[in-house]
């Protein structure tokens, strides 16, 4: 049986973890590489890594940073912020990136996707939707959810899917640090739509709300940040938990 | 000596890493005498099938690969083009393997990506290796069940996950992104003689 995936995503400025860490025997939080070594170890099941450096020399360092994780780790990681090229694109592939992820730049460029996944294949292309509620309407943001658009989160959906992205990953501004439990209605309203694997992302508080969104919808795997980083949820603890919910997962 | 086969198909670097890691010295090459001389071989991929074999086609590198003595070892798409035929654009391919490389269903959620297990496997390269242990998979496309598999997963349907016939063995999984457990099947093939 395929199992649901447990993914932790880190994020990077200027080649360091940003959040603070919480892990007792790690030396030094801010270093990704030695985070990522640990969710490796402790059974993470993918990787993401997300640069929100904006200058032009940080964007250098992630890409150095990339090659790194790529000698270091031996689990598939996704990396995004800032990708609004075939070139960016290539330049994290040649880094040994198994796969980027978009967002702001798809919803501006919506062909940007269907460049990438004609050039590298879709196994290769996330897009990640940022969703916010507009007057009870589930709308696209950008810019790190700062910025709302005109778009049905549904439809645009929908469409990168045809454009020829290998996965979505679904992150609801509503939920994202509430830790009130992932937007369990909204991500089972794509994954009954949609053919290819949703990642359920935002509002991770409790081992409980990963079981919800497993059983309650069809996404494939669930993305979280804080909990773990804060050793709030430890990954083995999350993972025989699912287990004995019979959900499968790979322990 | 390891040799990596060198043509078009994406992330070969993560292939590169985990021999590193095994402190196994290994070259990138698309040359037939370096392909030939070397103790064993691995054909990684990701990709599309009928631009892959064009590409192999046109360097000969097809002849060269179909050739070989030394132990062999073909990864999700390399897989996937060692068989006969591939309906992805319609592709004839190596046919080392006589199995046919097919797309899931449509309706279904595809690709086929994370971790799985395996129905059944045997043989030499899954030494140490559970039935329940898990490894990561990426693909459009799979290989029938048929007289090459050595090892079968369920996803939608039973599909081949391992294939052998003599020194050819194929795997449609990514063991150099399967954690501990892909490093040991790594392990068990550069261990063939």
């Amino acid at each position: 049986m395929l199992n649901k995936r447990i993914i932790p995503c880190l994020d990077i400025k200027d080649g360091q973890t940003v959040k603070g860490v919480n892990f007792v025997d790690i030396r030094n939080a801010g270093d990704p590489i030695e985070l990522a070594k640990r969710y490796v170890k402790e059974g993470a099941d993918e990787l993401v890594f997300l640069d929100i450096t904006a200058t032009i020399e940080g964007r250098k360092t992630f890409v150095e940073l990339v090659r790194h994780i790529s000698e270091e780790i031996n689990i598939p990681f996704t990396v995004g912020g800032g990708i609004s090229s075939v070139d960016d694109a290539k330049k994290l592939l040649d880094a040994g990136a198994d796969k980027i992820s978009v967002n702001s730049a798809a919803v501006r460029n919506p062909d940007l996707i269907r460049q990438i996944s004609t050039e590298f294949g879709n196994q290769f292309l996330v897009v990640a939707i940022d969703a916010g509620l507009i007057n009870d309407e589930w709308k696209v943001f950008v810019k790190g959810g700062r910025e709302a658009t005109e778009l049905d989160v549904i439809k645009w959906a929908r469409k990168v899917e045809e454009l020829g992205a290998g996965e979505i990953l679904l992150t609801s501004m509503q939920h994202d640090g509430t830790k009130i439990g992932f937007a369990v209605e909204l991500t089972n309203q794509l994954t009954e739509l949609l053919n290819i694997p949703v990642i359920a992302s935002g509002g991770a508080g409790s081992k409980e709300h990963f079981s919800e969104v497993f059983q309650k919808t069809k996404a494939t795997g669930a993305l979280a940040a804080s909990v773990f980083h804060f050793g709030e949820i430890p990954i083995p603890e999350l993972k025989n938990y699912l287990r004995n919910q019979k959900i499968d997962v790979r322990i | 000596m390891v040799a990596v086969v060198k043509y078009n198909a994406g992330n070969i670097r993560s292939l590169v890493n985990a021999l590193d890691r095994l402190g196994v010295e290994s070259i990138l090459t698309d040359d037939p005498e370096e392909l030939r001389s070397a103790k064993k071989v691995i054909f990684p991929g990701v990709g599309e099938a009928s631009s892959a074999m064009r590409y192999l086609e046109e360097r000969g590198l097809d002849e060269v690969l179909k050739s070989l003595t030394q132990p062999f070892l073909g990864i999700c798409l390399g897989m996937q083009l060692m068989c006969e035929y591939s309906t992805e654009n319609d592709t004839k391919c190596l046919g080392i393997f006589d199995e046919t490389v097919r797309r899931f269903p449509k309706d279904e959620i595809v690709p086929h990506m994370g971790w799985n297990n395996f129905i059944s496997h045997s043989g030499v390269l899954f030494e140490g290796i559970s039935v329940r242990d898990s490894m990561y998979f990426v693909h459009s496309y799979f290989v029938e069940v048929g007289p090459d598999s050595i090892a079968t997963t369920d996803y939608i349907l039973p599909f081949s996950s391992g294939l052998r016939k003599e020194n050819y063995y194929g795997v449609q999984f990514h063991p150099e992104k399967s954690a501990d457990v892909g490093q040991r099947l790594l392990r068990n093939f550069l261990a063939l003689k």
